[in-house]
């Protein structure tokens, strides 16, 4: 008799290192993902029983594999059995194929499980819901909970997104080579969409958190999967870089601390390692042509490793956003870049570079917060004013709050 | 998988997108070489069009077409293809891809629980 907690303990680390590629491989052999994910969580819960009862065995991924496959064959039996009434037998795939005890899991697998998740074909939401609950193993109540909508609707939209990969014919299988680069960017845009979901609201216990967490375990698994794509490596970097500030960027009242005044000691320094060494692995695979993840990256790492706000290196920063802005170009790099300028040659520059780009959401903010750098603020606190009236999120409307208080007294 | 292939017009598209589109008969090679290719059909202009419907027992034909839109479906194809990805590679090279747009939607087929 082994100790039951010895057990969970042990059928949870297994499935944290095993999960994806269980559900990959029984989304392989049943063709349906609902059913894959029920067939490995029903193998699990079955773990605890035998495993307490009989030992953990050799290879746990092994029988967790096997058992997870058995319940899919007696549900698909079930299912014949039904379906025979209605359609004639041989239309209906024998399970006994499916039950080829040679046939181990394919390490491709898990990849094909995310181009199929992530597919163009269905709406952003939809992909990133079906990721984190296939491949990241999340339920359907912690993605609704992440995505401040009723557990119902989660639902409704993770089967809508089943429904339409069933309909539409998306395969289980990996792109055709020359689209590879276009598909993987969509489940780089997917893992990079959930970290900002989380990242971008992180309010300290919020369920929104894991949403960091979950995201660098799909770049972890990205990284395994495709070892040899440096944007890949580039975008683990960048979340990597990003999150090591993740705690730092909320004071205790949940006011939003800006980086300059960020205390650096409180960043995570085991994050920025890992992301440097991402970074290294990004550089040395791209070479001269870098992707954009791995120039937000290299832009990441600046501030990662700047003794001080004030020694920040703002000459490069200003230099990747203007590669960043060739390889990427958008209003919010543009933006990026006009702040970094303000900060390399002194307010009056950003302000006149500000005037030239469209308006973007945070764009009277920094246009504000330069007037005030430059001593002028009196039109500082009209543009402020302005810019809280366009403010959408709690953060940007906390900040802009402090800087009227602040220009006020 | 069969799909049916929309073709609609997009008079947004820029001249360098249509001067890329490749030649209809090249194509109708690829389809031709490919196979499963089932029907392809290019529709009258849409003032042809004719809507008919029956209500409360009584026909009703009205003239132009049921969707109130700015583009019209001006071509429709059938085919057999392997999955979506299959139909998009197939769809991506109909000129039509880069004169218009293309709406896929797969066909129902009837049949038994894998299909």
């Amino acid at each position: 008799m082994v100790d039951p907690t010895d057990i969970a303990a042990e059928v949870t680390a297994t499935l944290r290192s095993e999960r994806v590629r269980l559900v990959a491989h029984l989304v392989r052999v049943t063709g349906e993902l609902e059913l894959a994910e029920d067939c490995v969580q029903d193998a699990a819960a079955a773990a605890l029983v035998s495993w307490e009862r009989d030992g953990v065995p050799h290879n746990p991924a092994a029988w967790l594999t096997t058992t997870a496959r058995n319940r899919a064959i007696d549900h698909h039996r079930r299912r014949v059995a039904e379906a025979r009434r209605l359609v004639r037998a041989d239309d209906v795939r024998r399970p006994d194929e499916w039950a080829d005890p040679e046939r181990g899991t394919d390490p491709v697998d898990p990849l094909r499980l995310l181009y199929m998740c992530c597919h163009p074909a269905l709406p952003m939401a939809g992909r990133v819901a079906l990721t984190l609950k296939t491949v990241a193993g999340l339920s359907t109540l912690e993605i609704a909970r992440a995505f401040l909508v009723s557990e119902d609707t989660m639902r409704r939209r993770l089967s809508r997104s089943r429904d339409k990969i069933r309909d539409a014919g998306i395969s289980f299988r990996l792109p055709e080579p020359h689209r590879l680069r276009q598909r993987t960017a969509d489940v780089m845009a997917v893992v990079y969409l959930t970290f900002n979901e989380g990242y971008s609201r992180t309010v300290r216990g919020h369920v929104r958190d894991d949403l960091v967490a979950d995201a660098l375990m799909l770049a972890d698994l990205l990284v395994e999967l495709l070892p040899d794509d440096a944007e890949v490596h580039g975008l683990r970097a960048l979340l990597c870089l990003q999150a090591s500030r993740q705690w730092s960027r909320v004071g205790p009242d949940g006011v939003p601390i800006t980086m300059e005044e960020q205390d650096r000691t409180t960043w995570d320094g085991e994050l920025i390692r890992q992301g440097l060494d991402s970074l290294a692995l990004a550089q040395r695979l791209s070479g001269a042509s870098p992707g954009p993840y791995r120039l937000q990256a290299e832009i990441a790492a600046c501030h990662a490793t700047a003794p001080s706000a004030g020694a920040t290196d703002w000459i490069r920063i200003v230099d990747l956003y203007e590669l960043l802005a060739r390889v990427q170009p958008s209003p919010i790099i543009d933006l990026n870049r006009a702040i970094a300028i303000g900060f390399r040659d002194g307010p009056d520059a950003a302000i006149a570079q500000l005037a030239t780009i469209q308006d973007v959401p945070g764009r009277a903010t920094a246009h504000a917060d330069f007037l005030r750098r430059a001593g002028r603020p009196d039109e500082a606190l009209a543009m402020f004013r302005a810019a809280l009236a366009d403010a959408s999120t709690d953060a940007e409307i906390q900040t802009i709050r402090r800087r009227i208080a602040g220009l006020l007294t | 998988m069969r799909y049916l292939m929309f073709v609609v017009e997009d008079p947004a598209r820029t001249d360098e997108d249509r001067s890329a589109a490749p030649e209809v008969e090249e194509f109708f090679d690829y389809v031709r070489a490919k196979g499963g290719w089932e029907l392809a059909a290019r529709l009258q202009p849409v003032e042809s069009a004719t809507t008919v419907r029956v209500q409360a027992g009584e026909l009703l034909v009205t003239d132009g077409p049921f969707t109130e839109s700015k583009e019209w479906i001006h071509g429709v194809a059938i085919f057999e293809a392997f999955d979506l990805d299959d139909a998009i590679e197939i769809a991506s090279r109909n000129p039509h891809a880069y004169l218009g747009r293309i709406e896929l939607r797969p066909i129902h087929s009837m049949g038994g629980l894998d299909d």
